[in-house]
């Protein structure tokens, strides 16, 4: 084994490596934003919505609701951009079933969120029975040829660039956005002060239940349109249960982000770019037995979080305090 | 193949309609544990289309039910023994670890007669039965070899189980008899059924230089991000040329369904016994989709393979066969016995570019 | 408008009413599903709730399936009640039994007595070194638990496929992935012939009442619910925050561990890559469901466990499909948790004054 990483790294050294390697490390960094980007997109709605003060563990049965429906409606009109918007409002609308058992008959958050799981994978293995083994047309990607007159690594470049697929960059965009609004807009402010301090924000005179309803359907929007991104683009096609878990590895990337935008696209790529590394790793026959590598994933993401959580004070600033509390205006 | 079998089942309709005095009015109960949905469009839907060719042939005398999604484990005995309690007097179990439970069940039920699907254990009232899909793996080999021009072909494999292993031995030892320099590069994913998953693994393939990818995992999903890239690659358990249109070169169909008529058509007729089936091309239980997108010399090739396959002039694990190590496993001109060495393999033929998982 | 005012004191007509009203409007919803379907409602109906109930064989395999259910819930709601959120339940379940199967894959060939004892004994230890995990990286560095405990559920899950294909492999196997069969002395008894409950159901009874008193009447139970109820309180009254965090998810392990074990060596009988339905996820509903209460979670499992049985008949007797019960299931759930609110509060008519 220790022979073995010391070859690889001996290897690694040389220059002629690099010039080889690099079609691979950038064809390899394309796969990462495509693995990411539904993770991208149904994390940033629920941190959206867990700074609101709101955990929605129902982020696996939104994804997918939003996927089915998002193929459904692709499947009967063609219109994939139509299928996306339906993704999304799919996504909203099961969320708001969570708003109002949350938020106004006050029932616990986590329970509920469960139970939105459950119902959202049946609902979507009713609703897709139709559609297993129809087709859609894939949303391609928007080759945007700006950069080809740059010599050697042009087309690379260009394709690493703009390569990716339109959603790629909405997600980003979501992402900075979402950034923006927390940190710098007065809603923002807000929302994070409904969710630090339900009690006080009340006190002042900010409508609590109305912010929180507007975050949580902003997490359901987000959460269908990951599923939508999984049924549409990433994967065209519906099977059931096909989000097979990244529903909770979202919601896992919220944590790890510690309540931070930013940190969510770290986190993804993170996660997503070990999924896609030990697949290479296992496709180029290092001989690293598979079941270890398939856990990587998993243990670099607990790691990492060790290490950026050690900084106590700096993710007690960040963590919503009234997270999962039920809120009930006192008068 | 479906001709004959069809033909048998009005043989028995027609036979049962002037016995009807001696054959009792109640249907007989058929029952299905599904591991998967029938919409997973791959391993379930094949027995599920298994099912329907019951419904369809014998309807008149048989009722079919299914319960889907039993995972295996503990539930997976209490789905079995419904089925039975429910008057079920055949019931098939569509997956290895339906075994034990199954078992159990059986020893409870001596008058009913269970059917498990690949599994090893047998009993008076449990039959196991399963098929040669490596057959279809060794000429989807061949044809690889022929198309490829990088020389390196993509293979995403599920778990490192007999059946998968065998797969990726048939397939390497077809396209080593076209090219002996073929490469095969073997990603394991460790589900049998995540799209995402199974597109991610078909990416890194590619990425790394597969120009044809072929899977044993469940969705559509690696065929379809390898036709996204108009890479070349084989259909799983159906035929799935609807998602590859121009590039599914062809595909394995598991067809269950001639062997489920026929022993339906053994339990009304009281013939039923116990015993394995391992049947593949010869029997009609593995088939082959169209030969598509390929030059017309390539589908001939492929066709005389599959058929000195059927006929059984020619077996797959043939020999001169030489494991990684380079030792000789099976002696020229022989051929693999199926006990020990075909049922429980777990090792590489001479080429793979893998360590088998421990 | 009408207004919710908190219950001064628990109303246990409230209690009792709130779960059949939510019965009701989830049957008369599921009427409307089962039509839509093309069946007979109160077939359907009966087929899901009554059915599972009617027959020895039915309240056997109701047992079976509530056990692990109430055992893990037992488990996570002291974490719950502590504000510790323990979801990684499934694979501290994995852990205890891959501990505890273990032994029984090592000494196959053993008759004595102890086998068992021991395997539910390191079962439970195994359960409570995966959720150490978390209390360790929480308490020393700061990592949440919810990541690190779900992180480690999929762990959990590859480590046992690991060994069950790899070291642990039966050899007479043919290859195939699982460990063999135990011997009998380390298989849970049945308790009766041809049915599936065992001894292990028993003991799953007594956990609750074991958990009531130790929640109840016990000084560990008071520093627990005052934590989770004000943790700047219970910080006043000297309660240390790392030793309830390492209480509570070394019982919710603990427990998990358990359940584990016992479906291992009592309904499945060997350990095999898949040994848990997702167990550890709906046990939090369990425990929710609930509220928390140990007697509640007992209540709450059977019920779970009644609409996974139901669900399954459905299928078989009326044909209806996994994804009707899922969506039913969920509806049963809403309701549930909806009507729960008047458990806790009660509707007032406003008057003058309380409108501005």
């Amino acid at each position: 084994m220790i022979e073995l990483i010391l070859t690889s790294i001996m290897t690694m050294m040389t220059p002629e490596f690099w010039i080889s390697a690099t079609p691979l490390i950038l064809a390899s960094i394309m796969t990462m934003m495509t693995a990411a980007t539904p993770l991208v997109f149904a994390a940033t709605g629920e941190l959206i919505c867990e700074r609101s003060g709101v955990l929605n563990l129902g982020v696996e049965g939104m994804m997918l609701i939003g996927a089915v429906f998002g193929f459904a409606a692709t499947a009967v009109t063609g219109n994939a951009p139509l299928g996306l918007l339906v993704a999304a409002t799919s996504g909203a609308s099961a969320a708001l079933i969570f708003a109002v058992l949350t938020l106004n008959l006050l029932s616990n958050q986590v329970a509920t969120g469960l139970a939105l799981t459950i119902f959202g994978t049946g609902l979507s293995a009713l609703v897709g029975f139709d559609y297993v083994g129809k087709t859609i047309d894939q949303i391609g990607s928007i080759e945007i040829r700006v950069l080809n007159n740059v010599p050697i690594v042009g087309d690379e470049l260009n394709r690493l660039l703009f390569g990716h697929d339109p959603l790629v960059y909405l997600a980003l965009l979501i992402l900075l956005g979402s950034s923006w609004f927390l940190n710098r807009s007065r809603w923002g402010m807000i929302l994070r002060a409904v969710g630090d301090s339900d009690v006080s924000a009340h006190a002042i005179g900010y409508p609590v239940i109305a912010i929180r309803f507007a975050a949580v359907t902003f997490g359901g929007l987000m959460a269908g349109l990951g599923g939508g991104y999984l049924s549409l683009v990433y994967t065209p096609l519906w099977a059931e249960n096909m989000a097979a878990g990244r529903g909770w590895i979202a919601l896992a990337l919220v944590v790890f982000a510690s309540w931070r935008p930013a940190r969510v696209l770290f986190g993804a790529i993170l996660f997503g770019g070990i999924t896609i590394l030990q697949l290479n790793a296992q496709a180029a026959g290092l001989g690293i037995p598979a079941s270890f590598m398939s856990m990587l994933p998993y243990i670099a993401t607990i790691v990492v979080l060790v290490f950026i959580s050690r900084d106590a004070i700096r993710i007690r600033l960040n963590a919503p305090a009234c997270l999962g509390r039920p809120f009930r205006a006192e008068r | 193949m479906r001709k004959t079998i069809r033909l048998a089942a009005l043989a028995l309709a027609s036979a049962m309609t002037l016995a009807a005095g001696t054959v009792s009015a109640d249907k007989l109960k058929v029952g299905f544990i599904y591991i998967g949905p029938p919409g997973d469009h791959g391993w379930t839907y094949a027995h599920d289309q298994g099912r329907l060719m019951i419904d369809n042939m014998l309807g008149d005398h048989v009722e079919t039910t299914f319960v889907e999604g039993v995972p295996e484990g503990p539930d997976a005995e209490r789905a079995i023994a419904k089925l039975a309690e429910t008057g079920h007097k055949l019931i098939f179990t569509t997956s290895f670890g339906y075994m034990e439970p199954t078992l159990k069940v059986a020893k409870r039920f001596p008058d009913v007669k269970f059917e498990h699907a690949t599994g090893y254990k047998q009993a008076d009232n449990v039959a196991t039965y399963s098929a040669r899909f490596y057959e279809g793996r060794y000429v989807q080999g061949q044809i690889a070899a022929k198309i490829s021009k990088s020389g390196i072909i993509g293979y995403i494999a599920s778990f490192p189980i007999p059946e998968v292993v065998r797969g990726i031995n048939a397939f390497m030892l077809g396209a080593q008899s076209i090219n002996p320099d073929m490469k095969v590069k073997v990603v394991w994913v460790y589900t049998w059924f995540d799209p995402p998953k199974e597109a991610d693994a078909a990416k890194v393939l590619m990425d790394q230089g597969a120009d044809i990818i072929t899977q044993h995992t469940d969705s559509t999903a690696a065929l379809q991000a390898a036709a996204e890239r108009g890479i070349y690659a084989f259909g799983q358990a159906s035929d799935m040329i609807q998602f590859a249109q121009d590039t599914q070169l062809t595909a394995i169909l598991d067809n269950w369904g001639p062997y489920y008529v026929k022993r339906t058509v053994d339990v009304l007729m009281g013939t039923w016994s116990s015993g394995d089936t391992w049947d593949g091309m010869g029997p009609g239980m593995v088939g082959m989709a169209p030969y598509t997108n390929m030059p017309s010399d390539i589908a001939m090739m492929a066709r005389a393979t599959a058929e000195s396959i059927r006929t059984g002039a020619f077996h797959p694990f043939t020999g001169p066969i030489y494991n990684q190590a380079g030792e000789l496993v099976v002696k020229a001109g022989e051929v693999a016995a199926d006990f020990p060495m075909l049922a429980t393999m777990n090792f590489y033929v001479q080429g793979v570019d893998d360590k088998l998982p421990e | 408008m009408l207004r919710l005012e908190p219950r001064s004191t628990q109303s246990l007509s409230a209690a009792w009413l709130s779960p059949m009203l939510a019965l009701l409007l989830t049957a008369l919803t599921g009427g409307v599903i089962f039509l839509a379907m093309g069946k007979d409602p109160t077939t359907a109906l009966y087929i899901y709730f009554v059915e599972p109930l009617t027959s020895s064989s039915g309240l056997s395999e109701v047992a079976v399936k509530a056990g692990p259910l109430i055992l893990i819930g037992i488990g996570l709601s002291f974490g719950f009640r502590a504000g510790v959120w323990n979801i990684g339940a499934e694979g501290q379940y994995i852990a205890g039994a891959i501990a505890g199967g273990g032994l029984a894959v090592y000494w196959y060939e053993s008759t004595s007595s102890f086998l068992l004892p021991a395997m539910l004994l390191t079962g439970i230890l195994g359960g409570m070194a995966w959720a150490a995990i978390p209390a360790l990286l929480k308490t020393r560095f700061n990592a949440n638990e919810i990541l690190v405990s779900l992180m480690l559920v999929y762990v959990a899950e590859l480590l046992l496929v690991h060994l069950v294909q790899g070291p642990w492999r039966n050899p007479q196997g043919w290859g195939f992935p699982g460990t063999r069969m135990f011997p009998d002395a380390a298989t849970i008894p049945l308790l009766f012939m041809g049915k599936r409950v065992h001894l292990g159901s028993v003991l799953t009874l007594a956990v609750p009442f074991i958990a009531w008193f130790l929640l109840a009447r016990t000084r560990f139970g008071f520093r627990i619910r005052l934590f989770g109820s004000s943790p700047l309180a219970a910080r006043h009254a000297g309660v240390q925050s790392n030793r309830i965090i390492w209480q509570s998810l070394l019982i919710g392990g603990g427990l998990a561990g358990l359940a584990g074990v016992i479906e291992a060596a009592g309904t499945i009988g060997q350990l095999m890559p898949k040994i848990s339905p997702g167990y550890g996820f709906t046990a939090i509903i369990v425990a929710f469901l609930g509220r928390l209460h140990p007697v509640g979670v007992l209540l709450a499992g059977i019920a779970i466990a009644v609409t996974y049985i139901g669900g399954e008949g459905a299928q078989i007797s009326a044909g209806l499909p996994k994804a009707v019960t899922g969506l039913f299931q969920g509806i049963i759930l809403f309701y549930l948790l909806a009507f729960d609110l008047f458990t806790r509060y009660q509707v007032v008519m406003p008057s003058r004054q309380t409108v501005q």
